[in-house]
């Protein structure tokens, strides 16, 4: 039988799961301070783009395993410019934070493709690179499924799950993570404490835009090679599902951005299957949508949102 | 007084907002050891100030003095710093954090990059006991009493290394055993050398405890008094700015039939926490029942239950003999059941709405403002223009939106259309709430003239003065049951305070 | 949402106004760093829509499925809920048109077109209900449901279209024999591709005006998007009132479906991705402040822009996305009205200081 092997499914389910890992990670920094972040697209898509120019010219400069690095950087630093723009109109022009949002998604899928065009004269997508190359932990490696599943990875997944764990350190154990949840659960109660509700906004929404241009500068990295319109498809609210699925807790989202990445690596090897065949590929195409609303009808609504999130702060309403 | 420097001193403080001067060069002097206490109507200009002290607002004019050195305010942080702490009406700590987590939120100690829970709660239970708080440090917010909270609140303060401490309407949600405790807690700081502004409308506390008033109206200081020189009457009138009766004139009820009736209503939270618990009481043609007790007690439960709003799991509720229970709001509005909301603003009106619109939100779909699905504009219009004028509600045209209202002429609006209703059974929830003092009196006058057209009227109050002044009947809700049945002629605060705190039984059917 | 309601209730003109003028600048701005010409680039996207009958024509049937989109969101937008979803939609109501148009197809036209039309919205309207519904029952986000289901409605529509509807060796239906087309007016417009579908939309945006101010119905729903729990202690069914939001919702993105398919096309593709009709839509019904008026205007704008933009492209040489850059920072504007009332703010001031002297 010539399938892949669990461990094989098991890899490809991380490398499906790295982007929206870091991305919904993203997410949890915005709204735990209060801040609805719909843009994590769109702060992706800056992150993958950011990724693809970089990584190419990084390679020009002949920096070889290094690039890839060149291009994580370029996309969290792209990912924090482009979350400024959402932090600016929510927080400081207290617009309408689902609304701010969706301009980021906006913005970020005309400047991306303008400057792709700019840049690469004309062209639809910025040339291909080589991205990062798989690790294999030594000794770990050789655990058999675990070994081949886990421990042979991109970089980025490794990354991605040391984060899981600072993350929930930060949030949970530190002044700065409870003077951030404060902020989203009650920011005039952290005011008058004399915490800056707005520069913690700022913090949390611009580590979204961090986290979630690695995100994208992910898929680029691991994946497509490329950048093009069609890089990130969706991505980006998958896992605002999966953040909303983790309950706002990083080691929740992680599980339900493994689980979504499962539900992505599982219809390719559903294919692999000769009982497949009777299956219309479009169906096969939606097990990642159904299952998050499969997943959202069952798990509880909100009741474990941060309490103001989606509330512009004004100190002068009581 | 003493020849130091006074520990605060506010000279000729201005504060504008758009379209009213709120603050209108007030000055203001608090010494050390003293209880100050700062007496106003709502919105005759205390919070304002207080929060210029504070540091949330900045002063248009003005400055402000600590220890005799000029100081800028311009952070709760700078507050903080200078000494000063404010325990707020409405509580401002974050529910799901521990008591620990919500008093050294901002200034956390730390080991290494952790912070130092440890430490943390041990600092807290010192502070506790040197006040005598008795506060637990690793309990949830949401799982302590609100007398528990506001301890929390002193304590952040104290914490912070406060001597300067600002108590804003502090007795607003406290039952009378509580407001005790609390005074013996604010004596006991004064003792330690902490000197104390109590802002409140309530006379009855500043005889009690305060050394010196400042009285307020319309942002400006009418007066600064010694507390021993002075009593409530010509308090009440710097106040309010004319002479007031502290009694609401009523004549005698004519009771009739029963019209609502609760028999051993039964709710349960969606945590499976019983909120009604076996609940049984009723009201009675021309008379008002009085619902006291402390906020969150079931009162808000307990109108969810009779207006449709909350599902009950066992019991019955009956208006003029009919069950109720389980209707649809719809329905049972249509059985003439009235309701002014506790929460004006978020049940009693679609802010965004016009006036007009407002006066319909019960009845839009009948005829004359429906007419085969489609409104008659005019129609409403006009019976708006009926309403507001009957009930003065003071608006600048229909049109207006009712966010632009004041709260009083807001209220005017929601009790014009529930009376409009000409309802057998009038549900009233905290309607003088947030009111000025005319106000409350016409909203008091309005329930009144209710019962004496043979309405059947449910006062629900915090308000314990109300409770007494108004009612008829008082019942009193604790946990979601009735734990007493009494007249308000037969009864006093500190009894009433007792059964609202859950430590006496009284009368009616509690016994049973 | 609360605080959204009160700037599209204000009647506010000069803030769109200026946010559209300023987005333009951000759009040139762009272009000078990039190394462009804006002013040629300017003129060659008016050119492009105004320098030809066939151009023009071609220009109003870009802005009708935007009419239709920016109505469905808008009317969503009134009634509490953001609806994402209008791209779903859309698909789903073309597939619905396509069957319907070809199964049919022995029916005599004044059947089938109508059949066609008033399938694609129903079907809209039941693929946005079932967002409407699952938020009414279990409080889930319509968000996030609205954009699981515009890759379902994607995937649905593929599926019905490879399965059912294909034309033997092409990667599209077979042609449809219902047609919306204007062919009396294809001598003024020079063949350009105009259809009934923009009469339906300006029709649908006198009923959406119609049915939210005027009648009990539409009272109903302002009031559940304005403050559902006012609705429901005024006795309103609010769960019932999101669900028939969400369906007049989707029945306008799903006409915009059927515009498309029976206007334009004359035949269904199978979609590589979605089409992006919906999200268009939001841009169209925010520039537009929610209001139908300012819909069709917003959506008149919009389309003039996006079809000059190829104009842009041909004339100055500019990726047409840079009118994304454009449109999002129009939006921008008029989300962050701060920014646009800190620039009008001297203008003011002089203003009043006239008004004094």
């Amino acid at each position: 039988m010539d399938l892949l092997t669990l461990g094989q499914l098991l890899n490809t389910t991380l490398v499906f799961s790295t982007a929206l890992i870091f991305a919904a990670l993203g997410g949890i920094f915005s709204e735990r301070s209060g801040v609805v972040n719909i843009g994590l697209e769109g702060l992706m898509m800056f992150g993958a783009f950011a990724a693809a120019v970089g990584g190419h010219y990084a390679q020009d400069a002949g920096l070889g395993a290094w690039a890839p690095w060149v291009g994580v950087l370029c996309a969290m630093a792209v990912g924090v410019i482009g979350s400024l723009i959402h932090a600016v109109a929510s927080i400081t022009f207290k617009a309408d934070q689902t609304i701010s949002g969706t301009v980021i998604n906006f913005l970020a899928a005309g400047s991306t493709l303008y400057m792709v065009k700019l840049f690469f004269d004309g062209a639809g997508e910025s040339p291909l690179i080589d991205g990062f190359k798989k690790v294999s932990v030594p000794v770990l490696s050789k655990i058999p499924v675990i070994g081949e599943g886990i421990f042979n990875s991109y970089p980025t997944t490794y990354l991605a799950i040391i984060l899981v764990i600072v993350i929930y350190f930060v949030l949970f154990k530190t002044p700065f993570g409870l003077r951030l949840r404060a902020v989203g659960e009650h920011p005039s109660a952290a005011d008058t404490l004399g915490v800056n509700v707005k520069r913690m906004r700022y913090v949390g929404v611009m580590l979204s835009g961090l986290l979630a241009g690695i995100g994208g500068a992910t898929i680029t990295l691991t994946t497509t090679g490329t950048f093009a319109h069609n890089t990130i498809s969706g991505q980006g609210f998958i896992a605002i599902a999966a953040m909303i699925f983790g309950k706002w807790n990083p080691l929740g989202a992680f599980g339900a951005a493994v689980f979504f990445g499962f539900s992505q690596a599982i219809r390719n090897y559903v294919q692999l299957f000769e009982w497949s065949k009777n299956i219309p590929q479009e169906f096969i195409f939606m097990i990642p949508y159904v299952l998050t609303i499969i997943v959202l009808v069952s798990a509880v609504g909100r009741s474990s949102a941060p309490k103001a999130l989606g509330e512009p702060y004004d100190p002068g309403k009581r | 007084m003493s020849a130091a420097a006074p520990v605060v001193e506010l000279k000729q403080i201005t504060k504008r907002f758009p379209g009213i001067v709120a603050n209108d060069s007030i000055s203001l002097t608090l010494q050390k050891g003293e209880i100050h206490a700062l007496l106003g109507e709502n919105g005759a200009g205390k919070s304002t100030l207080m929060n210029i002290v504070f540091g949330l607002y900045q002063p248009d004019e003005g400055s402000i003095e600590i220890d005799g050195k000029p100081v800028i305010i311009d952070s709760p942080n700078k507050a903080i710093e200078l000494g000063i702490g404010m325990v707020h009406q409405h509580f401002k700590l974050v529910e799901p954090f521990t008591v620990t987590e919500n008093i050294v939120l901002g200034m956390e100690p730390k080991k290494g990059l952790k912070i130092d829970y440890k430490s943390a709660a041990e600092q807290v239970r010192k502070l506790s006991e040197q006040y005598g708080l008795q506060v637990d440090p690793n309990a949830r917010i949401h799982d302590i009493s609100v007398g528990m909270q506001q301890r929390v609140e002193i304590m952040k303060t104290l914490y912070r290394g406060a001597d300067i401490l600002i108590f804003d309407e502090p007795t607003a949600v406290l039952t009378p055993q509580e407001i005790t405790e609390l005074m013996a807690i604010m004596k006991r700081l004064v003792a330690e050398g902490k000197s104390i502004i109590l802002i409140t409308h309530k006379l009855k506390e500043i005889m009690q405890i305060s050394d010196r008033v400042t009285i307020i109206r319309r942002g400006k200081v009418i007066d600064t008094v010694t507390t021993s020189g002075t009593n409530p009457n010509e308090l009440a009138e710097k106040m309010v700015g004319r002479g007031v009766t502290f009694k609401v004139d009523k004549q005698v009820p004519h009771v009739g039939e029963s019209v609502l009736k609760l028999t051993n209503v039964n709710s349960k939270s969606k945590d499976g926490v019983p909120v009604l618990n076996g609940l049984s009481f009723d009201v009675r043609a021309g008379e008002i029942l009085g619902i006291a007790g402390v906020d969150g007690n079931g009162q808000s439960e307990l109108i969810q239950a009779i207006t449709g709003l909350r599902k009950i799991d066992s019991g019955s509720i009956t208006v003029s003999g009919q069950e109720i229970a389980n209707l649809s709001p719809r329905k049972i509005s249509e059985m003439n059941v009235s309701h002014i909301p506790e929460d004006r603003h978020k049940h009693g009106l679609v802010l965004d709405f016009s006036v007009s619109e407002n006066m319909v939100l019960e009845t839009y779909y009948k005829s004359p403002y429906n007419q085969g699905g489609f409104l008659k504009m005019d129609v409403i219009n006009n019976h708006a223009e009926d309403l507001i004028k009957q009930f003065d509600v003071r608006t600048p045209s229909i049109e207006t939106k009712a966010r632009s209202l004041s709260g009083g002429n807001q209220q005017k609006a929601i009790i014009a259309r529930e009376i409009d209703k000409n309802p057998t059974l009038l549900i009233a929830a905290q309607p003088t709430r947030g009111l000025d003092v005319g106000a409350i009196e016409f909203v008091q006058k309005q329930l009144i003239a209710q019962r004496d057209q043979g309405k059947a009227v449910l006062l629900i109050s915090f308000e314990l003065d109300e409770i007494m002044n108004v009612s008829d009947r008082i019942a009193v809700i604790y946990e979601g049951q009735i734990v007493g049945e009494v007249f308000p002629q037969d009864t006093n605060d500190q009894e009433l305070g007792l059964m609202m705190a859950g430590s006496l039984k009284r009368g009616g059917n509690a016994g049973a | 949402m609360h605080r959204l309601k009160k700037i599209f209730a204000t009647d506010s003109y000069i803030v769109p106004l200026v946010a559209i003028v300023m987005g333009f600048l951000v759009g040139a701005i762009v272009m000078l760093i990039g190394g462009y010409d804006p002013v040629a680039a300017y003129s060659a996207l008016f050119k492009r829509v105004f320098g030809s009958p066939y151009d023009f024509g071609e220009a109003i049937r870009e802005m009708t499925p935007l009419m239709f989109t920016g109505l469905a969101v808008a009317f969503a937008f009134r009634s509490g809920m953001f609806n994402i979803g209008a791209d779903g939609q859309v698909l789903i109501g073309m597939t619905a048109a396509t069957l319907v148009g070809i199964q049919l197809a022995g029916l005599p036209s004044f059947l089938l077109v109508p059949l066609a039309v008033i399938a694609a919205g129903l079907a809209g309207g039941l693929w946005a209900g079932i967002a409407g519904y699952l938020k009414a029952k279990r409080g889930i986000n319509e968000v996030i449901t609205t954009i699981m289901l515009n890759w379902i409605a994607l995937y649905l529509s593929n599926y019905i279209v490879r399965n059912f509807l294909l034309l033997k060796g092409q990667n599209r239906s077979e042609d449809i024999p219902a047609s919306l087309s204007m062919t009396f007016l294809n001598g003024v417009f020079d063949n350009a591709r105009v259809h009934w579908g923009t009469a339906i939309a300006i029709c649908a945006a006198i009923f959406f005006y119609v049915y939210l101010w005027k009648t009990k119905q539409g009272y109903e729903m302002r009031a559940v998007g304005l403050n559902p729990n006012a609705a429901e202690y005024a006795g309103m069914n609010v769960g019932r009132n999101v669900v028939k939001a969400m369906f007049i919702s989707g029945a306008f993105a799903g006409l915009a479906g059927a515009g498309e398919v029976l206007g334009v096309f004359h035949y269904q593709s199978v979609f590589a991705a979605s089409p992006g009709y919906g999200f268009n839509g939001i841009a169209v019904a925010l520039l537009g402040l929610t209001h139908p008026l300012g819909v069709i205007l917003a959506a008149i704008l919009y389309g003039m822009l996006t079809y000059g933009a190829a104009g842009m492209s041909f004339g100055a040489d500019v990726p047409p996305e840079l009118i994304r850059i454009v449109i999002g920072s129009i939006i921008f504007f008029i989300a962050a009205q701060g920014i646009v009332r800190w620039v009008l703010k001297p203008f003011y001031l002089k203003r009043k200081k006239e008004k004094v002297s």
